[in-house]
Formats: C-alpha cells, sequence, structure tokens
C-alpha cells in the first residue's frame, strides 16, 4: 500500500486563498478523515489529491514520488463520489469493467477481478441491473466496487453516506469500517460529520477555512483539544464554555473565577502568566458530575431534561445566566425547575486563553481518571 | 349492506353523470377536430380516386386506381421519393452530428461563450423563405454571391451551386436551418450531465474520446432520439426552400414529394393525381412515425 504526504500545498481561486498552506503525512494503511464544517476546504484538499484540482503551490507526494502534474487515472487512487456518479447506461458489472477495460485487462481477468469484488460485497445477484434499479445502499456499494476493482493505491471517499438515512448511514459505517480492515488500503475520507469522523479514524485532520486546525487520534482530539474550534467540533453535545478570569496559577493548575463568582480549580500547565487575563474555561456535558461536592462546585436549575434512553441532557441554568448541559444516566431522576448542584472535575476541564488557543496540560494523552 | 349497496349505486350514478357531461365539454374540441383533419383526409382519399383535372373539365367521373398507377410509374415519382429520402437523412446526418460536436464544444468554458451561443441558434429564427433567399441571392448567387466574390478573389471559377448541384445545396440550406435546433436541444442535455461522472470517467482513466463515447453519447441518446424524431416530421414536408430555391429544378432534380404533389395539383391543374400523391405521403409518414415512436419509446425506458 501506499503513503500519502501534502507540503506545504495551497490552492488559490482568481485571488482568493481556498487552502493555506496544508502539510500532513498519511501512513500506508491508515484511514484519515478529513472533517470540518461546509466550506472549510475538506473536499477540495481531497479533489486536489485526486488530480481533479490543480494544485497551486506545494507538492503531493504519493509513495514518494511527485504526483502534482500527473493524470488523475496516473496516480493510482479511486474514489468515491457524494453522488455515487454510477454510469447509468451501463450495468453493475459493466460500471465495475470501465476502469478495467481502459486499463486494457485482458478479459479473463477482468471477470475474475468482478465476480472477487461482487462476492466481497453481496452483489453478484445485482450485476445485471442498471444503476436506476437499485437502492441507496447497493448504489454505494456498487460505487465502493467501482473503486476496489482497480486495486488502488489510496482510496477516496467524498461524503459518501451523506445520502443515505440515518439508520442505512450506522450499517455502512460499520461495513466500510470493517471493508478497510480487511483490505488494509490508505483511505482518505471527508465527512461533515463528526460522529463518522469518530468512529472510523485512525486519524482525524480538522479543517477550518483551509487551515488544519489539529491532526490526531479521535481520543487526543476529544482529550486535548488544541483550540476552541477543536473543542467545539469534536464530541457530542458539543463542549460548555463559560467565561473566566484566572486568578491564580501554578504550573500545573490553574483558578479561574466565573462569570458567577465561582472558583474553579482547573489542570492546566503556563497559565501563570496569564493571572487577571480573560479565559475560556471548557467541560463536556458527560464529565460534570451531578451532586454535591467539596471543590469546583456549580449550582443552577434545570430548563429541560432530555431522556435518550441511555443518558439524559440537563439543560441548566446557571446563577450567571450562562446555560450548561450535563450529561448523566438515564435513570436519573431530576425534573425541569428543580435546583441542581454539580462539580467540574479539575483534570476535566480544558482552558483556552483569549485567543480560544487550549493551554496544555503537562502530560498529553487519556488523563488517568 | 344495504348502506353499503345504496352509496355504492349512488357512486356509480355519478361517475356516469360525470361521464356524460364529461363527453359533452369535450365535443367542440372533437369537432373541431374532426373537421379539420377527417374532413380534409377523407376529401383526398375521394379525389384520389377520380378523375379531377381543373384544364379538361370533360373528363370526370370514378377513375378507379388509374390515378395510383399513373403516379406509381411515373420516374418523377420515384425521384421525388429518392430526393425526399436524400433529403430528411443528409439534414438529419448533418444538423444531429454537427449539433453534437457543437453542443460538447458550447458546454466548454471560453471568452464569449454567451454571445457565441445566441449566434449559433439565431439561423432557427430566420423563417424558411427569408433564409432560402438570403443563401440563393446573397451567398451563393453566381455573380453577387458572397461565395463567388471569395472564389474570384482566390481566383477560382465561381459555382452556380443551384444549377450544378440543387438537391446538395437544398440539404446544406435546410441543414442551416435546423442545426440550431439540434445544438439547442442537445446542448441542454449536455448541460444536465452530472460533473461527478465525468471526474469518475477521468479518475477511471478514460480519456477525451473515450468519455465522449462512454459517457456523453449514451447520456444524449434520448436527447438525440427526441431531435431525430422531430426533424424528420418537419423534414418530410419540406416546401419553401425548394420552391424559392429552384423551384424543383432543373427537370426534377431537387423535387421532393412535397414539392411533386404542389407541382401536380397547382401547376398541372390534376388534382386526382396530386391527392394519389397526398394519399402515398399520408402512408410513408405513418410508416415512418410508427419506427420512430417505437425507437423512441425504446430509448425512453430506463
Amino acid at each position: 500500500m501506499a503513503t500519502v504526504e501534502l507540503k506545504s500545498i495551497r490552492k488559490t481561486y482568481t485571488s482568493e486563498e481556498i487552502i493555506k498552506g496544508v502539510d500532513l503525512s498519511i501512513e500506508s494503511k491508515e484511514f484519515v478523515v478529513f472533517v470540518g464544517p461546509s466550506g472549510c476546504g475538506k473536499s477540495t484538499l481531497l479533489r486536489m489529491i485526486a488530480g481533479l484540482e490543480d494544485i497551486s503551490s506545494g507538492d503531493l507526494l504519493i509513495d514518494g514520488r511527485r504526483v502534482n502534474d500527473l493524470a488523475p487515472a496516473e496516480r493510482g487512487l479511486a474514489m468515491v463520489f457524494q453522488s455515487y456518479a454510477l454510469y447509468p447506461h451501463m450495468n453493475v458489472y459493466q460500471n465495475m469493467e470501465f476502469g478495467l477495460k481502459l486499463a486494457k485487462t485482458p478479459e479473463a481477468e477482468r471477470r475474475e477481478k468482478i465476480m472477487a469484488v461482487a462476492r466481497t460485497l453481496q452483489l453478484e445477484n445485482y450485476l445485471k441491473h442498471k444503476p436506476g434499479q437499485l437502492s441507496g445502499g447497493q448504489r454505494q456499494r456498487v460505487a465502493i466496487g467501482r473503486a476496489i476493482v482497480r486495486n488502488p493505491k489510496v482510496f477516496l471517499f467524498d461524503e459518501p453516506l451523506s445520502n443515505l438515512d440515518a439508520s442505512l448511514r450506522g450499517q455502512m459505517r460499520v461495513e466500510l469500517a470493517t471493508l478497510h480492515r480487511r483490505l488494509g488500503a490508505t483511505t482518505i475520507y471527508v465527512t461533515h460529520d463528526q460522529i463518522e469522523a469518530m468512529t472510523m479514524a485512525d486519524k482525524i485532520v480538522v479543517l477550518q477555512k483551509g487551515i488544519v486546525e489539529q491532526v490526531g487520534s479521535p481520543l487526543e482530539l476529544y482529550d486535548c483539544p488544541r483550540n476552541l474550534f477543536v473543542a467545539k467540533f469534536i464530541g457530542s453535545p458539543p463542549m460548555n464554555f463559560l467565561p473566566g478570569t484566572v486568578i491564580a496559577a501554578s504550573e500545573e493548575q490553574a483558578r479561574v473565577r466565573l462569570a458567577s463568582g465561582q472558583e474553579i480549580v482547573v489542570v492546566a500547565g503556563g497559565a501563570q502568566g496569564l493571572i487577571g487575563a480573560a479565559v475560556t474555561l471548557g467541560v463536556r456535558p458527560e464529565h460534570v458530575r451531578l451532586g454535591h461536592a467539596v471543590e469546583n462546585r456549580g449550582s443552577g436549575q434545570v430548563e429541560l431534561v432530555e431522556y435518550l434512553g441511555s443518558a439524559a441532557h440537563l439543560h441548566v441554568r446557571m446563577q450567571d445566566g450562562a446555560l450548561l448541559v450535563i450529561q448523566t444516566e438515564g435513570g436519573v431522576r431530576v425534573h425541569a425547575d428543580d435546583a441542581v448542584t454539580f462539580s467540574f472535575p479539575a483534570e476535566r476541564c480544558h482552558l483556552f486563553n483569549s485567543e480560544g488557543v487550549a493551554l496544555h496540560r503537562r502530560s498529553s494523552g487519556r488523563m488517568a481518571a | 349492506m344495504s348502506a353499503v349497496t345504496t352509496a355504492s349505486q349512488h357512486h356509480r350514478k355519478a361517475a356516469i353523470g360525470a361521464g356524460a357531461s364529461g363527453a359533452l365539454m369535450l365535443a367542440p374540441a372533437v369537432f373541431v377536430l374532426l373537421v379539420w383533419s377527417v374532413v380534409p383526409l377523407v376529401l383526398t382519399l375521394w379525389y384520389s380516386f377520380q378523375n379531377y383535372n381543373l384544364v379538361d373539365p370533360t373528363l370526370h367521373g370514378f377513375a378507379g386506381v388509374n390515378n395510383y398507377w399513373y403516379l406509381l410509374s411515373d420516374p418523377d415519382f420515384l425521384q421525388s421519393l429518392l430526393n425526399t429520402a436524400i433529403l430528411v437523412i443528409g439534414v438529419l446526418v448533418i444538423s444531429v452530428g454537427g449539433g453534437t460536436l457543437l453542443a460538447v464544444l458550447y458546454d466548454q468554458e471560453f471568452v464569449g461563450r454567451g454571445v457565441a451561443r445566441v449566434l449559433v441558434i439565431s439561423p432557427f429564427f430566420v423563417m424558411p423563405t427569408v433564409s432560402a433567399l438570403l443563401w440563393k441571392n446573397l451567398m451563393l448567387h453566381p455573380i453577387y454571391g458572397v461565395y463567388s466574390w471569395m472564389m474570384r478573389a482566390v481566383g477560382l471559377t465561381p459555382i452556380d451551386w443551384l444549377q450544378r448541384f440543387p438537391m446538395l445545396t437544398v440539404m446544406m440550406i435546410v441543414a442551416w436551418e435546423w442545426l440550431p435546433f439540434a445544438v439547442l436541444i442537445l446542448l441542454t442535455a449536455v448541460q444536465s450531465l452530472d460533473a461527478e461522472q465525468k471526474e469518475a470517467a477521468l479518475l477511471d482513466g478514460a480519456g477525451p474520446v473515450a468519455r465522449f463515447f462512454h459517457i456523453v453519447l449514451p447520456h444524449l441518446s434520448r436527447a438525440i432520439a427526441v431531435v431525430i424524431m422531430i426533424e424528420t416530421i418537419y423534414l418530410l414536408t419540406i416546401f419553401a426552400e425548394i420552391m424559392v430555391t429552384t423551384a424543383g429544378g432543373p427537370g426534377v432534380a431537387s423535387t421532393n414529394l412535397a414539392y411533386l404533389i404542389y407541382s401536380r395539383a397547382l401547376l398541372q391543374f390534376d388534382v386526382g393525381g396530386a391527392s394519389a400523391g397526398g394519399v402515398i405521403a399520408i402512408v410513408i409518414a405513418n410508416i415512418a412515425a410508427a419506427f420512430l415512436v417505437r425507437a423512441v419509446a425504446r430509448h425512453l425506458e430506463v
């Protein structure tokens, strides 16, 4: 399989820069997900790797070889499009055969490859069907089959699940992850859905406005978001943000006074220089603990409870008017208008300076809880 | 039970009432259609079996199949059939072939595309007599024509197109009128091609030629079928261009079936013979239509 390397890749459309210098290296067999809000440039970046868009400056290396000026077909890639882009006048077999035919693969070999792929994807009974006669999930599989059959070095997926309904999307997510494990092909996957990113990726690349905000494993991004944008984007329901001021700091900890006057101790390094400065405290809904505590306490009134069965989301209005979402186990007996107290575990809180950059904790990676 | 029966009876009665009043509403339209299409058809059939010549009123009465016999054994009739076929097929090949290429060309990005599109469509809005006159006098005239001037400018002898190649010239004029129609329909069809399909083909390693034949052309097949059907219906009855440029000549070199019927009826005043020609034209048009509709219907199913 293949490695992919991007070296200060830029894309400029008539004076406007869409991709502002992306550096990234993708290991062999890695499943990389580009994630970000719409218009962040993730699809453009993928299309540049595919060769469908010109690279304005920078180098794109596949297996160590510069491929900027190679035609899409010569780069050894296969792409699955959002609309699947199946050829409507060809049946399933012909759809998968088209690329092989153009590559002048002998007929017997073509048949063998297509049958093998059809078996893998359970498409054997549909080979004579036209795309118009297939369901969304089946079309998706044909599109994947058309990509696999050419045995590419790198797979590219452009929001492949966004046209499917929710239950089918969950099912295809599992199928894609399984398929990736079986084929072991380097894969680049673009999505705006952070759940797809979290569940499938070996490595997530968070993009915003043409800039890479953070690269890391799903858990790294979840535990140590580098800035407010990543913190907001990764995790569902999203992280709570509370404004405050640093009143004391040591090497490993900082004491923050919130707008409500409560003082919270946070594990965060390098806050000594920020005493007196405005900061943002971030805490995930699932990390806020309901009940009395000695330290890092907070209280408020429940405005709304969302019961999800396995969990419940409490929307709590704090005394200073800030809204906080708390996730608890599903069986909790709290109702709207109840007064609740809760606490913020110091090692689970995140601190962001006025520019939105996270203050790094001394030990990165998952905290011992 | 009885309530159900009454309800259904009531329903049926209402349906019959609606049917009767519906037929009443339709009656004026059906009547107009009958008068406008069935009466001329029946009259044409009737005249085609009559001796009816305006120059010789003494000869009249039932003619049997004589009108048909004279027509079918006339070499002019065979020539006109051949000319009709040449005109239809020639114009179809030029307009559909050229139209497909131009449609793909005008789908590309280039400076001044909007103006170029308007220009390529505009011949369609010139009426047939005017465009035929334009070509006859302005472009192809052996003395004043633009082409003749161009040929003289490079030292060649101008060609008298309408005398030497009458059928070819008429075909070119008609193709010039119908090419815009083909471009218009096919351009909209080309533009409806999914961009991701083209990109998928690009990633599959298809070059421009393979993309054209495997992606664009199959996508256009329905639109091409529609263009062929509509053009054929109009091309079978081309008349004004021939009337204005060659008057069917020299001899019958550029006479098609429509022009032959005209000359029988209004130049030779043989109403019976012209009616027989009309009936044959109806039969031919229906055979062509049957084939076309079947071919198009096959294309229209997914």
